[in-house]
């Protein structure tokens, strides 16, 4: 067996009140494609942050080819050819493609020079790209292909990349994977970080899994079922959502040529959205994040202004009506950003119940609010969703993201709503809290409330929706039934890879 | 009543001058994502340190690297204040301008009226003597050319160099330049700096050149213009020119019109120069969404590297 490229050896880093890593040891090889599994919170972020130097291990050691490795910043960790593709996105959205990777180079070219090296490498590994337009113009997937390109032009020896295929479409993973295929064969080595097992079947030749900071196993994931790597990360078998099948009832909520146009610069205008939900059913919108999930929701839930007659509620139009008349007639929504938009950051948990809750569960009268039903209706919300928080009491900023996010789902499911518009219902929760949240909203169909669901995670929408309709550049593709729905037909509903085709090889 | 276009074009120039030194240091500030409102504050304590040292050194090149020099450290402690212990910029700033017009009020006690040295001219006087374009091209002050190299050399600082662009970069984006491993802080306390020298500059040339003694308050809400002068010209330096110009111009010419007696209130000529500018930078800055596409996404916002 030849020198492994990185090895860690009892990697620890502690936070006030948590051990983020604890005796972290592993190897990387040379050219292979190692995956790092674990569900939230069990340290896989802060370990690629030790590697690329963005913190300090509080003890531990790392080697790079046998030579001891301490980056004191990401600079360093460049020089030495480890490279960083981000979860969320380091691009700088009002600089064109060109300028956001010089800003990522030691010794960037001459800006005609880079030009022509970016073209170079987007052509050798199959990733099209405009050095020149500006990025807040370009779709998600082509914005990774810029964080992609940049690490390449420094030829890396190890690439880390955090979660690269939550927004993409499956044709997009295609290319992707391609491009990881192609690169490890060449001998760059790539740290792989998901929690989509199945990619890791298809893609990595060796995986490492932590759980609440510690490694709990390495496997072969070609070798062990998904199931298996599951039960590994979580500790548990995990429980399927499922639910008794029922018939559909009335139309509750009708979209019919819903037009909008983009609230700035680089928003998104919906353009001609039809659609209606019936009482009992899921329907599941999916699509890439920026296509107008984020318009669509607002419209719904009455922040932005309701063009006439293009959204009817019981076969009244819902134009004139702000989002507070909304809620107290039952349509619900929980948008995606958790912080500043479906909680306010700096107020307490109790004051964000009554926020949305306030009409609904009757948390306050003539103005004034009743704050022992609101803590308690907070309290229920905490423990019906497994909310780990030291109380009510606590700042919405105080909670990880997945657990406000049980909170803010939450709040909305259990005001009994007649239609619930949710936008990303487990983006950034680990998978028993994702399934009990699925498993709610089940549970909210099956009493008889229309669910729109709107998410990147496709086998999610296809786990839970009745029928299935994708959003792309603010077109709403005609519903489907989810049943029966290959990854194939919903990538070309998706519109495909962006019209744009893997350059030829 | 007759104005005469080629002095009113000359004062303009002149008059001009400190609100583009000023705005040019608060465009770079505000590039790099910091919202400095204590200009005002800033520009007259280089009015103040720069005439004191004309008063007391005699030599005008002393006085303008004093005033460049009390203004950036006055810019310090906003620096001090909201980079290191993040206190909110835009109550910095307005404490730092208040702060600013006390302070100089108490260094300038017994100044006022004091004499100070003339400032020579950089240019030969036989080519300001040529007609039209003499007075208009080469009869100005060395800090006047300064101001107006500076147009050109921030636009193109900011366009066509690294330094320029991981500038913006910090002021479009501080957690992402920080995940790139850019230190944000340590580059915004430059640009702070910087903008606090640039706004002391004009001070200095408000002070020891153009009014040629110390006044109180003297600055005049000058200050504020500049910083409405930034957001307006969509934090382009070529047009904080124009925008710069148009004040000067308007300020030139109600002085005239004022000095011809014309039937209009004094009050509402005294006020011209501040409204027609702000309405006309308003007009041209009405398309929001190519203004926005221009504007530092992270001006104002505090950064505390985390992770």
């Amino acid at each position: 067996m030849t020198a492994p490229l990185l090895d860690l050896r009892g990697l620890t880093k502690a936070y006030p009140g948590v051990i983020a890593n604890d005796d972290v040891s592993f190897a990387i090889q040379p050219g292979e494609v190692h995956a790092l599994l674990g569900e939230n919170g069990a340290g896989k972020s802060t370990l690629v942050k030790m590697i690329y130097g963005l913190v300090k291990p509080d003890s531990g050691t790392m080697a790079l080819n046998d030579a001891p490795y301490t980056p004191a910043e990401p600079r360093a960790a460049r020089a030495q050819g480890v490279a960083m593709v981000f979860q969320h996105f380091s691009l700088f959205e009002a600089l064109s493609v060109a300028e956001n990777i010089a800003l990522g180079m030691e010794n960037p070219p001459k800006p005609r020079d880079l030009s022509a090296r970016i073209r170079d490498v987007s052509q050798a590994y199959g990733l099209p790209l405009d050095p020149e337009s500006l990025v807040g113009d370009l779709s998600a997937g082509e914005r990774q292909r810029v964080e992609i390109i940049r690490c390449l032009l420094q030829d890396p020896k190890l690439l880390i990349m955090d979660e690269p295929t939550s927004v993409l479409t499956p044709q997009e993973v295609e290319i992707l994977f391609h491009t990881l295929r192609k690169l490890s064969a060449e001998g760059t080595a790539i740290l792989y970080i998901s929690h989509k097992l199945e990619e890791i079947r298809a893609l990595c030749d060796a995986a490492t899994i932590l759980r609440l900071g510690k490694v709990v196993g390495a496997c072969d994931p070609k070798q062990t079922s998904a199931a298996q790597m599951a039960e590994m990360m979580v500790g548990k078998s995990l429980a399927q959502p499922g639910r008794d099948a029922s018939d559909p009832g009335e139309v509750l909520l009708k979209a019919t040529d819903l037009s909008l146009p983009a609230a700035s610069a680089f928003g998104t205008p919906l353009r001609d959205i039809s659609f209606e939900v019936r009482a009992g059913e899921i329907l599941g919108i999916g699509g890439v994040a920026g296509n107008g999930q984020d318009e669509l929701l607002a419209v719904l839930s009455g922040e932005r202004a309701t063009p006439r007659g293009a959204v009817e509620f019981n076969g009244a139009d819902l134009a004139t009506l702000p989002p507070e008349a909304r809620r107290g007639i039952g349509i619900l929504s929980a948008p995606e950003e958790r912080l500043g938009h479906a909680a306010a950051p700096d107020m307490t948990l109790t004051e964000n119940a009554v926020l949305t809750g306030a009409t609904r569960k009757g948390l306050a009268k003539n103005g004034f609010i009743s704050w022992g039903r609101a803590r308690a209706f907070a309290d229920e919300i905490i423990a019906r969703f497994d909310v780990r928080t030291p109380g009510n009491h606590v700042a919405a900023r105080a909670l990880s993201g997945g657990n406000l996010q049980k909170y803010v789902v939450g709040r909305e499911i259990l005001q009994d709503p007649v239609v619930l518009v949710i936008n990303q219902p487990t983006w950034g929760v680990d998978a028993s809290a994702a399934a009990d949240i699925r498993q709610a909203l089940l549970d909210l169909a099956q009493n008889g409330a229309a669910v729109i669901v709107i998410s990147q995670d496709l086998d999610e929408l296809l786990e839970i929706s009745d029928r299935f309709c994708a959003l792309n550049e603010g077109r709403l593709s005609d519903p489907r039934p989810a049943r029966g729905l290959s990854m194939e037909e919903i990538g070309l509903m998706l519109g495909g890879a962006h019209g744009m085709q893997e350059a030829a090889i | 009543m007759i104005i005469d276009p080629i002095t009113l074009i000359v004062a303009l120039i002149t008059i001009s001058t400190p609100v583009l030194l000023a705005a040019l240091g608060e465009l770079v500030v505000e590039k790099s994502g910091v919202l400095n409102l204590g200009v005002e504050g800033m520009m007259i304590m280089g009015a103040v340190c720069g005439f004191i040292v004309a008063n007391q050194t005699g030599s005008p090149t002393l006085a303008f690297l004093a005033g460049m020099a009390g203004a950036a450290a006055l810019s310090f402690i906003f620096a001090v204040l909201t980079q290191f212990l993040m206190s909110n910029q835009v109550a910095t700033g307005l404490a730092l301008t208040l702060f600013g017009l006390g302070l100089a009020a108490l260094l300038g006690v017994g100044y006022e009226g004091q004499p100070i040295p003339d400032v020579a001219k950089p240019l030969p006087a036989a080519l300001a003597e040529l007609p039209v374009i003499g007075p208009i091209l080469f009869s100005h002050d060395l800090v006047t050319y300064i101001a107006i190299a500076s147009v050109f050399a921030i636009w193109f600082v900011l366009k066509h160099t690294r330094i320029g662009l991981i500038l913006r970069a910090v002021g479009e984006s501080h957690d992402a330049a920080h995940a790139l491993g850019y230190k944000v802080v340590r580059i915004r306390i430059l640009a702070i700096l910087f903008g606090g020298a640039m706004a002391g500059l004009g001070g200095a040339f408000l002070s020891v050149v153009y009014v040629e003694n110390w006044v109180q308050g003297m600055t005049a809400g000058a200050g504020w213009i500049a910083l409405a002068l930034v957001v307006f010209a969509a934090w382009k330096p070529g047009r904080v020119l124009f925008g710069a110009w148009l004040f000067g111009g308007i300020a030139a010419l109600q002085l005239r019109l004022q000095a011809a007696e014309v039937g209009v209130p004094v009050a509402l000529l005294d006020a011209s120069p501040y409204l027609v500018t702000i309405l006309v930078l308003v007009v041209m800055s009405s398309d929001r969404a190519r203004a926005a596409l221009n504007a530092p996404a992270a001006l104002g916002k505090t950064f505390h590297a985390s992770g």
